[in-house]
């Protein structure tokens, strides 16, 4: 049992959770991504590792809430328990100074960007920080990455705060006024992830982005989760979750990420409907 | 002794097949104490053959189990003393009694078959193990500490085994899992109707009560490093398994509706999707369903996607009959539920619609040829014969490659290029301290010779602990 420290709402359908967890505490870095379950009943829930504290022995995740098992975790009060957290699971982002790095975080992506905006500061990168939302009340983490970046934009995609537009704008922007860029991070929605290996594409710029398939175990047994990157085959698990961003096949996972949508649909009814 | 020969088993009742696909209960419901009796009395009570020290059966026992003994005792009824004997050298009966395959094991080498259905020792073994567990265990005595620890990486079955074996001599037995529930291939891979969760639970409760701590959400190579296992422990057994999923890599694999046999089996047996929505997890499955493949696990994937409800089940299989690798039994039951056999047929790619959904495979038949270096006829492709076949859903299901997690983060442990954990005879690894076995040394096997292997481990262990050094000239067998 994974006893849950804090829990604080970002925005109605987003909360973060500090959970107690010392040994994934103990070996976390930016990138990689826990699994938890919440009961007996519960499905594994992959989710991408916001923040940890070794001294503290914690933990920190963000979760949206996109389905019925979703909502089931941000209905979890602080001191309960969760029943299962395993990690930290996948490879770690590859973290060196390349020089201007582009962080670019999309939606709850802004709050796994954050770890990694952290990491290339202190391998010593120039990092620009690029976050955005549909609206301001669902932009998140915004000072703390501002306070790691050495610039930082925002946007939203109704003008509400920041500035009017994409994450991907404000990118070509950059391109286009001729900064150097070394490499581009992202993290956010499969629309999001793929617009932006489109931009920087023509400029041979890396990019590399975090995938989000649907997972079942998370440890390479079962392959729910291939994707295909260069044409071959890949476990998001075990070989990813981050890879070469030109490389990626956005379309066929956002296909496989509509597999369970009718599914979801029913658990949603039925826990509205007041499940026991 | 023998002053009649009964030529047949004893009849075991099973469910129906009409009614059975539309449950997940265990198929066989087990015999009553009178006819277990009759059943063990068939037994010939033989000797040991000249020049070997056990009877055939015994020798047909990976784990080495005292048939005759068991049997004897059963025979006169003394149940509580035949389950006894059997835990002597068998931690897991109630699932043994289940999943071995005895046909090529104990009762292929009992010499009652070779004239007459050999002794049904499987069915004996299951009755006396759930007649104990409905009793509640006895726990045995626990010998004096010896101070020495050990990790056990995986509750599979070698996992188990070797854990026992240990705590049973003294040694402080931690197992580490990195699935959420223990059991290994017994909890994810086979199916509910074939060996039911809770009995599986409970043997991994008894292995418990002998000592042995088990530690859950724990994956190692990723939350702590074989490396740090070793730091901490006098001695590590790897026994983590065949969990790499194989794919044919056609066109076309991709597409939505096509699970390897690992997703589609761990979704209904360990996340309970057939359960769903009472259960989060989901899993979906059309009407028509093709499983790749002619093993056991193909033969579980094709008889799960009857119970989930599909319409028509296809085993596709590129050889004949003759040459597929599931169990007599197992082949028997899907086709009385209604499994279909599309044999001496390739997949060659998958067809999708425009939502990226499978909705065709087409194959096409096969001829066999020379035998290859399987001993096995080669299946050759017949020019000119390709056909579709309607799906909505596929389970690929041509085996497991070893898990490479623990290889792939421990420097030293040395692999061949199966990806198998290379060990010798004992199980020792080429890291001094490490020990390996089941799947991970053989590449997918049986549960029962993960047991054995499990068991010789632990042998090994006990008695390197004992002082026995290191060998310096360490020869894996599995190369």
């Amino acid at each position: 049992m994974f006893k849950i420290l804090s829990k604080k709402f970002l925005c109605p359908t987003v909360a973060k959770f500090e959970i107690e967890a010392p040994l994934i505490a103990r070996k976390a870095r930016a990138g990689q991504f826990v699994i938890l379950r919440i009961d007996e009943r519960g499905e594994r829930i992959p989710l991408t590792l916001n923040d940890w504290s070794e001294e503290r022995g914690t933990i920190t995740v963000v979760a949206l809430e996109a389905g019925a098992t979703t909502k089931r975790l941000l209905s979890l009060r602080e001191g309960e328990y969760l029943m299962d957290v395993v990690g930290p699971l996948g490879r770690p982002a590859e973290v060196e100074r390349y020089g201007t790095v582009v962080c670019v975080g999309g939606g709850v992506g802004i709050a796994c960007i954050y770890p990694e905006v952290r990491a290339f500061k202190a391998a010593g990168n120039y990092v620009i920080s690029i976050i955005g939302s549909r609206t301001k009340d669902l932009l998140m983490f915004e000072e703390e990455i501002r306070g790691l970046s050495d610039e930082l934009y925002v946007t939203t995609d109704d003008g509400s705060y920041g500035q009017k537009g994409f994450v991907s704008d404000v990118l070509r922007r950059l391109i286009e006024e001729g900064r150097k860029l070394d490499l581009v991070v992202a993290v956010g929605p499969v629309p999001m992830m793929k617009v932006v290996a489109e931009v920087t594409r023509p400029h041979g710029i890396k990019t590399i982005v975090s995938l989000n398939p649907i997972m079942v175990d998370g440890t390479g047994m079962c392959g729910c989760c291939r994707v295909e990157v260069g044409g071959k085959t890949r476990f998001a698990c075990v070989d990813g979750p981050e890879f070469d961003a030109h490389q990626v096949d956005f379309d066929l996972l956002a296909a496989r990420n509509r597999r369970y949508l009718e599914e979801e649909r029913r658990a949603l009814e039925r826990l509205k409907e007041g499940r026991a | 002794m023998t002053s009649r020969i009964v030529p047949k088993k004893y009849p075991m009742p099973e469910q129906d097949p009409k009614e059975r696909i539309r449950n997940f209960r265990e198929v066989p419901l087990g015999q009553d104490p009178e006819t277990v009796k009759l059943e063990a009395a068939r037994c010939l009570q033989c000797r040991p053959p000249k020049g070997k020290i056990v009877p055939p059966c015994v020798e047909g026992c990976p784990v080495g189990i005292d048939i005759p003994g068991f049997l004897a005792l059963t025979r006169e009824g003394r149940f509580e003393e035949a389950i006894a004997l059997i835990k002597e050298k068998n931690a897991l009966p109630a699932i043994c009694g289940r999943v071995c395959p005895y046909e090529n094991q104990c009762e292929g080498a009992c010499t009652l078959g070779k004239k007459y259905e050999p002794v049904g020792i499987g069915r004996v073994e299951r009755f006396l193990a759930d007649w104990e567990r409905a009793r509640g265990f006895r726990v045995p005595a626990r010998p004096p500490p010896t101070g020495k620890r050990v990790a056990v990486v995986g509750s599979g079955p070698a996992g188990l085994t070797a854990a026992a074996e240990l705590a049973r001599r003294g040694h402080a037995v931690t197992i580490f899992e990195a699935l959420h529930a223990p059991g290994g291939v017994l909890v994810y891979g086979i199916p509910e109707f074939r060996l039911p969760k809770e009995i599986v639970f409970a043997e991994v409760e008894y292995v418990k009560s002998l000592g042995v701590e088990l530690k859950l959400d724990v994956v190692v190579g990723k939350t702590v490093t074989l490396e740090e296992l070793r730091r901490e422990h006098d001695a590590v057994f790897i026994g983590t398994g065949a969990g790499l999923p194989n794919f044919m890599r056609i066109p076309g694999e991709n597409l939505n509706g096509i699970y390897s046999a690992n997703e589609f089996l761990t979704r209904s047996n360990l996340m309970k999707a057939y359960l769903f929505p009472e259960y989060d997890t989901p899993t979906k499955v059309g009407r028509r369903v093709a499983t790749i493949g002619a093993g056991n696990v193909a033969m579980d994937c094709a008889r799960t996607a009857l119970r989930l409800g599909a319409e028509e089940s296809y085993i596709v299989y590129r050889r004949s009959r003759a040459e597929m690798p599931a169990r007599k039994e197992e082949i028997q039951r899907a086709e009385e539920e209604g499994v279909k056999f599309l044999l001496l047929t390739l997949p060659k790619r998958y067809i999708g619609d425009e939502r990226g959904w499978v909705r065709e495979v087409e194959c096409v038949r096969m001829e066999l040829g020379e035998p290859d270096e399987s001993g096995r006829r080669r299946p050759v492709e017949i020019p000119g014969s390709e056909f579709r076949l309607q799906v909505d859903t596929v389970v690929v299901a041509i085996g497991q490659s070893p898990n490479p997690l623990v290889p792939a983060t421990t420097p030293g442990l040395k692999t061949s290029r199966w990806g198998t954990i290379l060990a010798d005879e004992e199980g020792r690894t080429s890291l001094e301290g490490v020990w390996a076995g089941g799947d991970i040394t053989t590449g997918e096997a049986t549960v029962i010779l993960a047991m054995g292997a499990g068991k010789r481990a632990a042998a090994s262990i006990h008695e390197y602990l004992s002082g026995k050094p290191w060998p310096s000239d360490w020869k894996p067998v599995n190369a």
